[in-house]
């Protein structure tokens, strides 16, 4: 890279919503550019770290979201994701649209519960719709991650090449507005 | 007669010929009722078109229906200037008389209520078509009464005969609306001056276009003239469809032969047979009135075969016009979409060059002019040139006419040398008198420009405010925001849908301005409209997309507390309400622990 190095590591943080972790894979496939990467930023909530919630160790710079908002859970950590981080990267099919998972939004959520945990044939003996507290509830319909909160950069793909990611990001890191050349932008 | 013969009878008197099929389907819907899929089929036989392209052209039309339509269908003009006249209050109340939502049919198959773009009775509303009859002055007696002919089944021609009634309002009057010309005498001009002197006088009266984008006349005309081509072509663009405009139904109503009349002057100029007046379908009811001016025009040998007695070989030319009505689709009013519509296809724009004066109707060199650009060349034909130029200003000879609507005492249209004031118009029309002063006017339609008090010294002409003609006014009791909605979802509405960027982004925008309507709008909302206008800018293939966002950038730049007032405060904040959006998982779940429910504002830190 030529551009100056920032004078401190950057803090990252990545999720998956309402995704496949299919982007997360396609991330880990800049192969062995992770250790480049790892001299410029340091991972804050991730499920490369394990850590839980993003913000507990100072304000991150770029959070990653992969996967649209289902749930209400997706709600909470993608809020969280938008307060504790400067810049939100909308990563994948998923997050840009809504994806593979928005194809039950010309479904009636109510229809669609019924039919799985009362009417399909073969369920077993006093099935019911789960209503245990611990489960977030399904949204009526699922939505891209910026028709929630406010998003900076999207980078579309299913999933988007890990040279798109890996140009994005060193892009991003030095200060340049990412620019995807010819071959790095896919929508499929 | 049964449906078959009544479909050969429009097909016979249209030569079978697919080029006609606008007039086609018109007539077939008008003895019809509506364009049933197997009239289509019969219809795409007697052209020999694919049955795709016919239904793709039938589709494309707001007036034309594929699907049954009620005895009697009540369109309201949707411009703002309706609004504000209380078009949207006199709708709702004609839908709950008649049990109806709208837009659709009634179960009894009796009667649709639904609204449509602007009709052009700005200066004369609330105004409806009725069966694609203009009706005017809406009032809530009159929908009482309408309600009960409806029910009653009367016949459009039993109703109150006033209701049809369209006034023409004119106002001041100058060369333009108050000529005494004799018809035929600016004909007899050119004949005595040639062709190439007759070219000349419209260049040296540099005329320029009165559509708003204001081409030079005589050079569009010479290079018609210069194109190669089998034949050529005349175009008289009357599909008047920006709202708040009205001026050319006037123009054909008052001064039909003016019209013509330099029409066959530039016929004789490029060496044209013949001509074509494209009418907008809102204005279907001057249909009959407009072709007995052309059937006097052809007994006075002003039209037809050695027009003025004199032959071809004499130094004479053979020229005539006929009257094709659209059917309901703002983007025709483009040149080009309005070639491929008078071509008998869908208003798509075509791709530009090649520009229609060497390919233009059915691939023939042709000029385009707006209506009141040929009554403008009329009488440059018979004062000529200089006389012409001195009026206006420099750069923008001659007058303008300007349909004022909105908030004065004097609606109408007004006919001005170039150079006028906003300001001298505003007095002269009574704008503000007793209802507080005008807070902004709208020149050129929604595609046009947003003016604010502080500008109202610019003047009317192409070296400051160039128009097509349209003067809203908006006083202090209107909230620019609902004007601006208003603009938007038109747009919305009217793109063609070829284009990508026109299609989405119109949508995208007016997804965003009911957003911010709901109370939803954040600023970063704000940027984004200004992002997506860049887009349909940069990237939209015709005039419509690029000047769609206009509205909205013009306000957001002289308006913006009209937007920030529907603000909420944060940085984000979605379109929907995210507590609703559990609603029914909170239903089938029986839940309504906390878990159960979402805070509708960003949640603060742990």
């Amino acid at each position: 890279m030529n551009a100056p190095l920032p004078r401190r590591k950057l803090r990252v943080a990545t999720t998956s919503l309402a995704g496949c972790f299919g982007c997360h894979m396609s991330f880990l496939d800049i192969d062995e550019r992770l250790l480049d990467l790892l001299e410029l930023v340091e991972f804050d909530r991730s499920p490369l770290t394990d850590i839980k919630h993003c913000g507990t160790r100072g304000p991150c710079d770029i959070g990653i979201i992969e996967g649209g908002v289902c749930n209400a859970e997706n709600v909470h950590v993608l809020q969280e994701f938008r307060r504790n981080c400067k810049i939100l990267v909308a990563l994948g099919a998923c997050a840009v649209n809504g994806g593979l998972p928005a194809q039950r939004n010309h479904l009636d959520l109510r229809d669609i519960l019924a039919t799985v945990y009362q009417t399909e044939a073969g369920l077993a003996q006093g099935t019911q719709i789960p209503n245990d507290p611990e489960l977030p509830l399904p949204l009526n319909q699922v939505h891209p991650i910026h028709e929630v909160v406010k998003v900076d950069y999207f980078l579309p793909g299913c999933p988007p090449p890990a040279d798109a990611i890996w140009k994005f990001l060193t892009d991003l890191i030095a200060g340049r507005t990412p620019q995807l050349g010819h071959g790095l932008i896919h929508y499929d | 007669m049964n449906q078959h013969d009544a479909i050969q009878a429009v097909l016979a008197r249209h030569g079978n010929d697919g080029t006609r099929l606008m007039q086609i389907l018109r007539e077939t819907q008008e003895a019809l009722g509506w364009l049933a899929p197997e009239t289509l089929t019969a219809i795409a036989r007697g052209v020999n078109w694919p049955r795709a392209k016919v239904e793709g052209t039938a589709s494309f039309y707001s007036f034309f229906h594929t699907r049954p339509l009620g005895l009697y269908r009540v369109l309201w003009s949707d411009n703002i200037t309706d609004r504000m006249l209380g078009s949207v209050e006199l709708m709702q109340a004609m839908c709950q008389k008649l049990w109806l939502e709208p837009g659709r049919v009634s179960e009894d198959g009796l009667v649709s209520v639904d609204a449509t773009s602007c009709t052009g009775m700005c200066d004369q509303g609330p105004a409806v078509l009725v069966n694609y009859r203009a009706v005017t002055r809406m009032t809530p007696e009159r929908v009482d009464r309408m309600v009960e002919l409806i029910r009653s089944r009367t016949p459009l021609a039993d109703w109150p005969q006033d209701w049809f009634r369209v006034e023409d309002n004119v106002r001041r009057s100058d060369i333009l609306l108050g000529n005494d010309m004799v018809p035929g005498d600016a004909l007899r001009a050119c004949l005595a001056r040639g062709t190439e002197s007759t070219l000349n006088e419209v260049k040296a009266a540099q005329l320029r276009g009165r559509g708003g984008a204001g081409f030079t006349t005589g050079l569009k005309w010479e290079a018609c003239r210069n194109a190669p081509g089998k034949t050529r072509y005349v175009v008289c663009n009357a599909d008047e469809g920006e709202p708040g405009t009205f001026k050319d139904r006037v123009l054909l109503t008052r001064q039909p032969d003016l019209v013509f009349e330099g029409m066959t002057v530039a016929a004789y100029a490029i060496g044209a047979s013949k001509g074509y007046v494209y009418l907008r379908g809102e204005y279907r009811y001057l249909l009959e009135s407009l072709n007995s001016a052309l059937a006097r025009r052809r007994e006075a040998g002003l039209l037809g075969k050695n027009i003025l007695g004199r032959s071809g070989a004499n130094g004479g030319f053979d020229f005539d016009i006929e009257v094709h009505l659209g059917a309901g689709a703002y983007v025709c009013g483009e040149e080009s979409a309005l070639i491929e519509s008078l071509e008998g296809k869908r208003g798509v724009p075509r791709n530009r060059p090649p520009y229609p004066v060497t390919h233009g109707f059915l691939d023939q060199p042709t000029v385009v002019n707006n209506v009141e650009t040929f009554a403008a060349a009329a009488l440059i034909a018979l004062r000529g040139g200089d006389w012409y130029k001195s009026f206006g200003t420099p750069r923008s000879a001659g007058t303008k006419l300007l349909s004022v609507s909105g908030d004065c005492e004097r609606p109408g249209i007004y006919e001005y040398p170039f150079g006028v004031t906003v300001q001298q118009v505003l007095e002269e029309c009574g704008a503000g008198v007793g209802t507080g002063d005008t807070q902004a006017v709208q020149i050129s339609g929604p595609s046009g420009i947003t003016l604010g008090p502080d500008e109202f010294g610019r003047r009317i002409a192409f070296e400051d405010i160039p128009t097509a003609g349209a003067f809203m006014i908006f006083d202090l009791r209107r909230d620019i925001f609902d004007v601006v909605r208003n603009f938007i979802h038109f747009f919305a509405h009217e793109s063609c849908g070829f284009c990508t960027p026109c299609r989405v982004g119109t949508t995208l925008l007016k997804n965003l301005v009911d957003k911010i309507a709901g109370g939803h709008g954040t600023r970063s909302d704000l940027n984004e409209i200004h992002n997506i206008n860049r887009v349909l800018q940069a990237a939209a293939h015709c005039g419509l997309g690029h000047t769609a966002g206009n509205p909205l950038a013009h306000t957001l730049e002289k308006f913006r507390p009209a937007y920030e007032r529907r603000l909420k405060s944060l940085e984000f904040e979605p379109a929907f309400d995210l507590d609703a959006a559990l609603s029914q998982a909170r239903q089938m779940t029986g839940r309504d622990d906390a878990g159960a429910h979402l805070a509708n504002e960003l949640e603060t830190p742990r």
